[in-house]
């Protein structure tokens, strides 16, 4: 059962709801599918193009553009190691390198026991407090490498499990719009004049 | 020293004007309740109270600079949109990735509703019907801390049907990325979010304001520009314009990363402030770590030129910044002492344009990573002479002409201007050769240092013992 679930699907049409075009959810559907599964399926994007109304080569067209989308199994942490110029000013290779001698795998590998992925990744806008890197998008700042070890000591040990929710759970908390206050998607092919309040100025 | 465990970097010495980190000094500043106990929705509301055009004059006076690189003003961008085209959109771009840039991230995770009314204030203005409010895929905290107060605001009656019991209604909808940088770019950007690949759009001729999402007017701003509104609509533009200079009125955020003793974010003044200020100054970055002194820095994130201390006197002001050779971009600062592998470093922001070049254009898909490799085997030793030459040469077909850089005294070297050529649609593949453009010009004798050395091979010895 890798296609959204009932409870996905209702979250799955409240989020096409809001937008002008079916389409513009994709994305917002790829992740949905990804934190159900873990990673995005053929059988979710097969669904996902269905309810978007593209094609679903289309579908995988747009997903396979993105970096946060994994299209096999990875482990249950994604982390990610900032490469770029100023963690790497602060000494991100020598963090990379320790990582991959902690976990036992190159950079892009998984541990055998599917909790780890490494990866060294790009700029994460935390460029003050280098060097920085991502578990599952959750930051740690400054890391020495002692911290790097504790921290992968604690995801292992399962002492993180409130704060880091598993690979492809991003945010956990949605938008919810309420129907008596929502305004509606505004169509642009429906709407031919200016908005209320700019004929008639604010009342 | 006044640091915030909560807004990791923040930094608020001194005694500067504070236009959108005021809330930053508490804990609970990204709620509706801090929000409203320290101003929150004042300037709606006096907008609310005066005409969209009113409004839209008011911006227009402050000159409100674009905060996301290419420093257009706000109120100038709202008026580009093509008379009597309707419906018009707002996208907001929350998808901060230059290399070294670290602000948008921070006012969305520690005052969401600064920038929702932000979002509102130039709805009302510029007649914009829907809000697309596009945050970057991996920044999770920040999508949690926007949705908790889009789901307040809407409670509150500050989105949605009737805002503030008045005929302005308008829906704000949260979307989330997934991963690419050249979606900052905004026509990418909005083909993000008609759920296709982010793909620039080629551009002139149709600009977002004229032919955006969904083929209608779109106003596509940075988070920093929107979040300035709603303390000018609550001050005014004469209070806004009292601070920064003439040209680059009011604050911006900074982020000084690298070599620094306190690297940090800083809401500075905008125009005067010098980087000599930052990056010495005591109520800022404090100097060049212990022992150490300047060897380089970047002025406006990893697309920049690079300067050189010649030019720490430079104040944050666009029209010095550009005909001395760089750009102030996304005010992002990265300082680099005399340790620093010039090579190697400007390797990671070769490898960072090419990692995340689109594709779409030649130039960029085939130099950028032409260029990652020459370069990386020139920093591992393997390089010749002719791999230097050649990475000019893609640097010609990528941006044909003369690329800014900076005017350097001891080579000699004066100062480029901007703007450059380019052959590609977007700033992503002139900006993989910026880095070694920056570092071969300004450092020419560190990549000579690192080519392959052939002096070893002994070709005389054969035959002179015979």
């Amino acid at each position: 059962m890798t296609r959204l679930n009932e409870a996905n699907v209702i979250i799955a049409k409240e989020i096409i709801g809001r937008y002008p075009k079916a389409r513009s959810a994709t994305i917002p559907l790829l992740h949905l599918s990804q934190q159900q599964n873990g990673y995005v399926t053929n059988e979710a994007m097969v669904q996902i193009a269905e309810m978007v109304g593209a094609t679903s080569a289309e579908v995988l067209g747009t997903a396979t553009f993105y970096e946060m989308f994994k299209f096999e199994p990875v482990g249950k942490y994604l982390v990610n190691i900032c490469g770029t110029l100023s963690c790497a000013l602060m000494g991100s290779e020598t963090l990379l390198h320790h990582a991959e001698g902690k976990l036992g795998v190159k950079a892009g590998g998984t541990t055998e026991d599917g909790l780890f992925t490494l990866e060294r990744a790009e700029c994460q806008a935390a460029c003050t407090e280098a060097p920085c890197l991502q578990v599952n998008y959750r930051y740690r700042y400054k890391v020495t490498t002692a911290e790097l070890d504790q921290l992968l000591d604690d995801l292992a040990a399962g002492r993180l499990d409130g704060e880091v929710p598993p690979h492809g759970t991003v945010a956990r908390v949605r938008q919810h719009i309420p129907a008596d206050k929502a305004v509606g998607p505004v169509p642009p092919d429906a709407v031919v004049a200016p908005p209320a309040w700019i004929t008639e100025g604010a009342k | 020293m006044s640091r915030y465990a909560w807004a990791p970097g923040y930094t608020d010495d001194g005694d500067r004007p504070k236009i959108v980190t005021s809330r930053f000094q508490y804990e609970d500043g990204y709620t509706l309740d801090r929000y409203l106990a320290t101003g929150g929705y004042v300037g709606l509301r006096a907008a609310l109270g005066r005409t969209p055009s009113e409004v839209h004059d008011e911006v227009k006076s402050a000159t409100v600079l674009g905060r996301g690189g290419a420093g257009f003003p706000a109120g100038t961008k709202w008026g580009l949109t093509p008379q009597g085209v309707w419906p018009r959109y707002l996208v907001v771009n929350g998808d901060e990735s230059e290399p070294g840039t670290y602000k948008d991230r921070l006012l969305m995770e520690r005052d969401p509703h600064q920038l929702i009314e932000g979002c509102l204030i130039a709805s009302y203005a510029a007649g914009l019907s829907q809000v697309f409010l596009y945050i970057r895929g991996e920044m999770a905290l920040a999508q949690e801390r926007v949705a908790a107060a889009l789901n307040e605001a809407y409670a509150a009656g500050y989105i949605g049907k009737n805002i503030l019991g008045t005929n302005f209604s308008i829906d704000i909808v949260l979307h989330w990325g997934a991963g690419a940088y050249v979606v900052g770019e905004e026509t990418a950007l909005i083909e993000s979010l008609e759920g296709n690949r982010g793909m620039p759009r080629l551009k002139p001729p149709f600009f977002p304001a004229a032919i955006g999402l969904y083929g209608k007017p779109t106003i596509v701003n940075n988070v920093e520009t929107l979040s300035n509104l709603p303390w000018l609509l609550t001050n005014g533009a004469a209070a806004y314009t009292a601070i920064g200079t003439e040209t680059s009125p009011g604050t911006r955020i900074i982020a000084v990363s690298g070599h620094v003793k306190r690297p940090g974010v800083y809401e500075i003044i905008n125009g005067s402030t010098t980087f000599r200020d930052v990056i010495y100054g005591e109520e800022f970055c404090q100097g060049i770590r212990d022992g150490h002194e300047l060897k380089a820095f970047i002025p406006g994130g990893g697309s920049a030129p690079w300067f050189l201390p010649d030019q720490l006197d430079l104040p944050f002001e666009a029209k010095m910044v550009g005909p001395a050779g760089s750009m102030l971009g996304s005010g992002a600062i990265m300082v680099m002492d005399e340790t620093t592998d010039i090579p190697a470093m400007a390797l990671t922001l070769v490898r960072f344009y090419a990692h995340e070049s689109c594709g779409k254009c030649v130039p960029c898909r085939e130099g950028g990573t032409w260029l990652m490799r020459i370069m990386e085997r020139v920093v591992a030793g393997r390089g010749t002479q002719r791999d230097l030459d050649q990475m000019l040469e893609i640097g010609q077909s990528i941006t044909p002409g003369q690329y800014p850089h900076a005017a350097s005294e001891r080579l000699g070297l004066a100062a480029a201007p901007f703007p450059f050529r380019m052959t590609t649609i977007c700033f992503v593949g002139p900006s993989a050769y910026n880095a070694v453009d920056s570092s071969l010009t300004l450092f020419p004798d560190e990549f000579q240092a690192k080519l392959m050395k052939r002096t070893s091979i002994p070709v005389t010895a054969v035959g002179a013992d015979s």
